[in-house]
């Protein structure tokens, strides 16, 4: 081909490259303002109660439509208490099965029955867990709480939390499990050629390798956690009052940010309940923005060492 | 007068604030292998990446000063059309796991759009393998993976791939680093014949193999070009201690 042919064909080349360029660009900022509409339309919509009540909503802890009082401190309580416990139930699983799964049992039959039925419960419609959870999680959490001497209606923030770490477990699990894949044999190896068992080759080189992977997939299922609604709002027991020990707010009846909104959005039949509801999924959409920063930071400080 | 193939005046490259290449002038004939050496961290692979414009796709990078490429500035002409005029090989052999053989011989063809009929492709394919020693160890399995192939069987598929280009220059950086002694004698030896066709630029950490295969050779040091002349006379009465004392093993 000749040189002039060549040539031209190139800056034809050279100009879908900056075509290409652009599409890339639009694209992702039209998801900035998606984002940034989402926002605007919940800080207009929830200007009334922002008005009426101002910062108070935050920590106020009265929520009663009927006299106008609103305030989002049950339920932000509640919010935090069955995401993080949830967490902490999820944890080892995620992290025991991404181990297993990246480094002990990576083919095979076995290997692949987990891999699927991980998939399998990120998949499952969060519904059916709370109808799973009420026929069977409930009558179990009855006795158990008749045992300590809680009002036992078996529906609390506990229950919420086992159902709820059972379905974030998939999250964490799956990018553990790629990430300890990945590691560098030749890495591994220099362990095991000093005589590291397999034990300490993970502890010592896998997981500090892989830290602020897992850490970024925990705070993955920390996400998912404090935004669920459905399987919740059908466990929680909605109750807007807190109640007077942590026993009682921990085993006994609670309600989310999401679940609250899920629940008496139908109801909302004034202006102020309504935009008092959009306000609390304006929180919500803070409080999961405020985490993600602070888990961000955490990988940066850990990757900075 | 005629321009030689490749020429650098005052050329300097940086990545961010360190300055890596200082400026480096010199002017390389056509149909020549140039050896390239110096110790680590010198500056000789930057320069390299320089020619084809390799090294602005670095974040932070940057150069100064100009390469040309017969009359023209490489820094003002497409880079798309430069890095045609101008192959590379690299340290790894890297065919695309992806691709068989043949495709990857034709793959510079591919990736820029290229119409070529199925005759023509059989040719450039069965040319630019002959040419790189290969097309008898594989022509009865040019539809296969070249990820199949040895790691010097795989460096030739390399080589065919930017020859197939039919490029001015190749640059070679370490080509043969990662292979066997086997393997890089069969590359050497073909160093020798690529020359009839094109210009070589062979960035190399082995000085035996600098002396063995180059008509003129390049010692960087500290990203300075030291010394550029003769091989011959590089190995034998360097003009400068700096190459004498490399030269010599007295560091590295």
């Amino acid at each position: 081909m000749d040189n002039n042919k060549r040539l031209d064909l190139s800056y034809a080349q050279l100009k879908w490259d900056n075509v290409f360029k652009f599409i890339l660009v639009v694209m992702s900022v039209i998801l900035l303002i998606i984002v940034a509409g989402v926002l605007v339309t919940l800080v207009i919509q929830s200007s009334p109660t922002i008005k009426s009540i101002g910062i108070k909503f935050l920590w106020g802890n009265q929520w009663n439509p009927v006299t106008n009082a609103y305030g989002a401190l049950p339920f932000l309580i509640g919010t935090l208490l069955t995401s993080f416990t949830a967490l902490i139930i999820s944890i080892p699983f995620s992290i025991a099965i991404g181990i297993y799964l990246g480094e002990y049992n990576t083919t095979g039959w076995l290997s692949n029955l987990l891999k699927n039925t991980i998939e399998l419960i990120a998949a499952v419609p969060s519904i059916i867990y709370g109808f799973w959870a009420l026929f069977v999680l409930v009558p179990i959490i009855k006795n158990f709480q008749l045992a300590i001497g809680v009002a036992n209606y078996g529906v609390s923030v506990f229950t919420a939390s086992i159902v709820l770490a059972v379905m974030i477990i998939p999250y964490a699990a799956t990018l553990s499990m790629t990430l300890i894949k990945m590691v560098p044999s030749p890495l591994k190896e220099g362990a095991y050629a000093l005589g590291a068992t397999r034990y300490e080759v993970i502890k010592s080189v896998i997981l500090p390798y892989t830290r602020s992977g897992l850490f970024a997939g925990v705070l993955l299922s920390l996400g998912r956690a404090l935004g669920e609604t459905m399987a919740v709002t059908m466990l929680i027991g909605n109750n807007s009052a807190i109640a007077s020990s942590f026993k009682n707010i921990f085993f006994g009846l609670g309600s989310t940010m999401a679940s609250v909104i899920a629940n008496e959005f139908g109801e909302a039949d004034h202006t102020l309940y309504f935009s008092a509801l959009i306000e609390l999924g304006l929180v919500l959409f803070f409080l999961t923005v405020i985490i993600n920063l602070i888990g961000k930071r955490i990988i940066s400080l850990y990757n900075n060492k | 007068m005629e321009h030689p193939v490749l020429s650098s005046t005052k050329f300097n490259a940086w990545f961010g604030s360190n300055h890596v290449v200082k400026d480096v002038s010199m002017a390389i004939e056509k149909n020549q292998v140039i050896a390239v050496m110096g110790p680590s961290g010198c500056g000789k692979t930057t320069f390299l990446r320089c020619i084809n414009r390799m090294h602005e796709l670095i974040p932070g990078a940057s150069t100064k000063g100009s390469i040309k490429l017969y009359a023209d500035d490489v820094y003002t002409m497409n880079p798309i059309f430069v890095r045609y005029k101008i192959g590379m090989v690299f340290q790894r052999p890297n065919p695309f796991p992806n691709l068989s053989i043949y495709d990857n011989v034709i793959a510079g063809y591919k990736l820029n759009g290229l119409k070529i009929s199925k005759t023509e492709q059989n040719d450039i394919v069965e040319k630019s393998l002959t040419s790189a020693a290969l097309w008898n160890e594989v022509k009865d399995s040019l539809h296969k993976k070249g990820t199949f192939l040895s790691g010097g069987q795989q460096q030739r598929l390399c080589i065919a791939r930017a020859i197939a280009m039919e490029p001015e220059v190749i640059l070679f950086d370490e080509p043969t680093s990662a292979l066997d002694p086997i393997s890089t004698a069969s590359i050497e030896t073909l160093f020798n014949e690529l020359k009839e066709k094109f210009t070589l630029i062979v960035v190399t950490h082995n000085m035996q193999q600098a002396a063995r295969i180059s008509n003129k050779t390049a010692f960087f040091y500290m990203g300075e070009l030291v010394e550029f002349d003769n091989t011959k006379k590089m190995f034998t009465s360097p003009n400068d201690t700096r190459t004498q004392n490399y030269i010599t093993g007295r560091f590295s």
